[in-house]
């Protein structure tokens, strides 16, 4: 009884190709694993390793009576500071801060940065540092008979606290550090209750008009442009159009050491409208998210919209809304073009004390040194791509703790 | 001023509602008496919730939504363009058909709206006065600063009347508030509804017919203009046990014995 | 406590209450909405803004003597010391940086978006996904170390330092690649997720494999939703600064050679201005005149994408 097949008996085959495809599909995603931690690794790969240092003045000859220089007490210290240094150049750092003032490391670290002077003639990676020491070590007593072979880490706390410099030993992120939170503050205080004003808007009062598509459309579309385009915008505006204001001329706060708009206040205005829609857009989804049932609940005994939006739109949007935010602001914190659109510093080495303070940042300092053709200068990049990321991974941990810790109870 | 002013709280003249271009409700003429329960009642789809909510102007709610015809409370036509919908709500309290309590304090559920309208006496007094009135007051007393979702389905709808009766109004609006609850839970509501109508109009739909027979004074019958129409309106309204024993209207008499469709 | 009547009725503790229902000016609530009429209408002022400021500026380059649109829109040398302004140098690295990136992004985006979404088991997806969200999430210029320090070595290595130059597209196409790829895959993720379980149902029910029914039906259904995840992503890749910025290069070289060196309208943005500026000089307003062609080629993708997406979700709706 059987009946003739006019079905090809193509299975077996069909099965195989399935299969194989399941496999690309699978290896395709693990791609993407791949490159990420290969980042992650290059990154730390180059936090870390072997460095040659020759120094000006090797630090064996300075030591005194047969004290070596790391045990000298400060008064020696300030003593060889005079004997090395030209007259000028002493009573110049004496006027900056007295010496009485300086602290032992503070003095210690002067000697080494200006008579010891030490320079990296060659620097290697983690990995290279691990697995062919004995080559290197080979190679800096052949090449480099004056150079000190020292295993350094780029990422420290001196590097962390130390300001921006332009000897890559002494350099460090301190002022992009506070340019960073200088700018991202300014830029969530501006940005978020305008963002979560317009959401409001958009959400609870937006009736359906051509005005009101033309915003929702437009605030789409502003989530698309480039943000080196931000970046001009910020420039034609905020540093030469608004000059006044940014760079603090209409309060009578000029900093001394800023004559025009490039100032954090300008970089953060900037940043502020580029987030501006990812911040609109997250909050819309989150108020969009709060029961109906809750507003009818407020409207039914008589409150008005605002009293409804207030007290419980608002509240039980709040976390999502939070969520989106830091998710925002993170996207800031990374951004680079706009800012040197707008003009960040390339080297300053003072802190900023004000909105109208000259600036940089973290990712412009990561730009700036990666940059740079001498490698001392990546293996600093390096560093500070760590402090960024991990600073990036705490937000967004944060913003995935809030999403988990309410999501809520409707 | 219209004659009836003391005995109607709520008129009808030739109410129709409209979302869009559909027409929900057309043309309702009913009288609802003072510190009564008034029952809507009638096949599903009929237009029971939109006719109720056309009362308080929470039909306003869904965008592209219109009236026609008036709705008079004490006289005056809620629907006149200087009436405030807030104002008209204040007066006019709602009971929804799913509880929908605060994600707040039982307190807070109750004190909020209070709050809002200016409340100025003692808001302790008032909050224990209408969640006793609301027959929640002993289950409650030791946890008025637990949130009011951690409450049963029961206590959450009786909840949400304490929160309406808080700030005073005239009428209380309920849509089908015991259908999401059991019938121990549905009980209480029906017994607290016989309190609450000492003090206040109340207007409830329901598509349970045993319900608007126990509880209601006066019954509206409504059903779907014709066969062919989507829109219903009200055939007849009267007391609620002639309603039930001696309808004036075949559809009405149909419906009510159970041959209906 | 305040006692009132209100027909009939005693009221209490509301000594504010109207007897009426007529409105009142309700002072706070016209300026609250106001106010946030106001936020909402922050972005078009952006987006005007953007137009003019850009718009001014590049007017003012082609209304120099020295430059011609024509000239502009088709020379093939851009070097503006000598006076010539021939943006096709700049667009053709644009060109090449973004290809190679979507030949990247597109297949590799696309295969694990239907690997997420059709094959990954719920417990795999939940690893996956938040892998390929904090990918998304890496600042650029970290993508642009990873580039210079990385990649262009490795290249180098494999083809020859004498073939591939210390700066050079591939290298900055490569990783840009990798930057999209999490926007293409969670795009089109979505769209492949929002195709009806009916329609699965429909084809597992006629005996296709699992491969058949992704391929053959899912992904068809969701055509428009990747169409539109694509475009997304070469708009991304045609604006994206900080990469070609620090792997590409800095001259306008107009080659098609992935291996040299060049200059991408975005690179040659971020190198003018983050220089020395003047704000009268030719390079200044220059740059305005690329951004602002920049603005419109993806903004126009954009929309394209927004046009696709709305279509798309009117099917299942």
């Amino acid at each position: 009884m059987s009946r003739p097949n006019i079905f090809e008996d193509n299975l077996p085959t069909r099965q195989k190709t399935a299969s194989v495809w399941q496999l690309i599909f699978l290896s395709a995603t693990v791609v993407g694993i791949i490159f990420l931690s290969t980042l992650l690794i290059n990154i730390l790969n180059s936090s870390f390793g072997y460095v040659a240092l020759e120094a000006r003045v090797p630090p064996e000859t300075l030591a005194v009576n047969g004290v070596p220089l790391e045990e000298l007490p400060k008064e020696e210290l300030v003593r060889l500071l005079q004997e090395h240094l030209s007259s000028g150049a002493f009573n110049k750092l004496e006027n900056e801060k007295p010496f009485e003032k300086r602290s032992r490391s503070e003095v210690y670290d002067l000697v080494i940065s200006r008579i010891v002077k030490y320079k990296v003639v060659e620097s290697w990676n983690l990995f290279e540092s691990l697995f062919r020491a004995d080559e290197i070590r080979a190679r800096v007593a052949e090449e480099f008979p004056e150079a000190e072979l020292r295993f350094m880490s780029w990422l420290t706390v001196d590097t962390i606290r130390r300001p921006q410099s332009s000897e890559a030993l002494l350099a460090g992120m301190r002022t992009a550090i506070l340019g960073s939170l200088w700018t991202i503050v300014i830029t969530i205080i501006v940005a978020f209750p305008l963002g979560v004003s317009a959401a409001i808007y958009l959400e609870e009062y937006a009736q359906d008009n051509w005005i009101n598509r033309l915003i929702r459309t437009n605030i789409n579309n502003l989530a698309g442009v480039p943000s080196i385009i931000y970046g001009m915008l910020g420039l034609a505006i905020f540093v030469r159009s608004l000059e006044k204001l940014t760079s603090g001329a209409v309060f009578g706060l000029v900093d001394p050491t800023t004559a025009n708009g490039r100032t954090i206040l300008s970089a953060a205005l900037t940043l502020a409208l580029l987030i501006l829609p990812l911040i609109i857009i997250n909050a819309q989804e989150a108020i969009r998210a709060v029961p109906q049932s809750l507003r009818r609940a407020s409207l039914g005994l008589g409150a008005t919209k605002w009293q409804t939006v207030w007290w419980h739109v608002l509240p039980n949007a709040l976390p999502g809304i939070l969520t989106g935010t830091i998710l925002a602001v993170s996207r800031a914190i990374g951004e680079t073009a706009p800012l040197v659109v707008v003009g960040a510093s390339t080297a300053i080495t003072f802190d900023p004390t004000s909105p109208f303070s000259k600036f940089t940042t973290l990712p412009i300092q990561i730009y700036q040194w990666t940059a740079r053709p001498q490698g001392e200068w990546r293996h600093l990049a390096a560093a500070a791509i760590i402090v960024l990321l991990t600073l990036l991974l705490t937000l967004n941990a944060t913003a995935i703790l809030l999403r988990n810790r309410f999501t809520k109870r409707f | 001023m219209n004659a009836n002013n003391d005995q109607y709280v709520l008129q009808t003249r030739n109410l129709s509602v409209y979302y869009g271009d559909f027409k929900a409700v057309t043309d309702v003429n009913i009288n609802i008496p003072r510190n009564k329960i008034t029952a809507i009642i009638g096949p599903s789809g009929c237009g029971k919730s939109t006719l109720l909510r056309a009362f308080n102007r929470m039909n306003e709610l869904v965008p592209g939504s219109r009236v026609e015809g008036e709705v008079l409370f004490n006289g005056q036509n809620l629907y006149a363009k200087d009436v405030d919908p807030v104002e008209v709500r204040h007066r006019i309290g709602m009971v929804f058909q799913k509880p929908n309590p605060f994600p707040k304090s039982i307190y807070e559920n109750v004190a909020w709206g209070a709050r809002i309208h200016g409340y100025r006496g003692n808001m302790d007094e008032l909050v224990e006065r209408c969640l006793v009135q609301a027959a929640l007051w002993d289950e409650v007393k030791d946890i008025l600063h637990r949130s009011g979702l951690a409450l049963s389905g029961g206590q959450q709808q009786r909840l949400c009347i304490a929160r309406a009766i808080a700030v005073q109004p005239e009428v209380i609006l309920m849509d089908e508030p015991a259908s999401a609850l059991d019938p121990i839970a549905t009980l209480k509501i029906e017994e607290l509804m016989q309190e609450l109508k000492k003090s206040y109009t109340i207007v409830i739909v329901t598509h349970n017919m045993q319900q608007a027979a126990r509880v209601s004074d006066y019954t509206a019958m409504m059903m779907l203009v014709d066969e062919h129409s989507r829109s219903g309106t009200v055939i007849e309204f009267d007391e609620t046990h002639k309603i039930f024993t001696r309808p004036s209207d075949k559809r009405t008499e149909d419906y009510v014995t159970g041959r209906f469709g | 406590m305040a006692i009132r009547k209100e027909n009939g009725r005693i009221i209490n503790g509301y000594p504010n209450r109207r007897a009426d229902l007529r409105k009142h000016p309700r002072v706070r609530e016209t300026i609250i909405q106001a106010l946030l009429f106001l936020a909402g209408f922050v972005s078009i002022f952006t987006t005007i803004g953007i137009v003019y400021e850009l718009g001014k500026e590049a007017l003012l380059f082609f209304r120099t003597p020295e430059v011609n649109l024509w000239e502009f829109l088709t020379g093939t040398s851009w070097q503006p010391h000598i006076e010539e302004f021939g943006v096709l140098p700049l667009a053709l690295s644009t060109l090449i940086t973004s290809s190679i990136a979507m030949m990247i992004a597109i297949p590799l985006g696309l295969t694990a978006a239907i690997y997420l979404s059709e094959y990954a088991t719920e417990r795999v997806r939940k690893i996956l996904k938040p892998t390929l969200e904090v990918l998304a999430g890496i600042p650029t210029i970290v993508y642009g170390y990873f580039a210079l320090t990385f990649v262009t070595p490795l290249l180098r290595s494999i083809f020859g330092e004498d073939v591939v130059e210390i700066y050079n597209m591939a290298s900055g196409g490569l990783v840009m690649g990798i930057l999209i790829l999490p926007l293409v895959a969670s795009m089109s993720e979505d769209a492949l997720h929002a195709v009806p379980n009916a329609l699965r149902e429909a084809a597992f029910g006629l005996g296709a494999t699992r491969l058949e029914v992704a391929l053959k039906v899912v992904v068809p259904a969701a055509m428009s939703g990747i169409a539109a995840a694509i475009i997304v992503g070469i708009s991304r890749a045609i604006g994206e600064t900080m990469i070609v910025a620090v792997a590409v290069g800095a001259g306008p070289n107009f080659t098609f050679n992935p291996f040299r060196g060049a200059e991408t309208m975005t690179g040659y943005i971020v190198r003018i201005s983050g220089g020395d500026l003047s704000y009268d000089s030719i390079d200044y307003n220059s740059i305005f005149a690329i951004g602002l062609l920049l603005f419109f080629i993806t903004l126009t993708l954009n929309i394209i994408s927004q046009r696709i997406v709305r279509r798309f979700r009117e099917v299942y709706e």
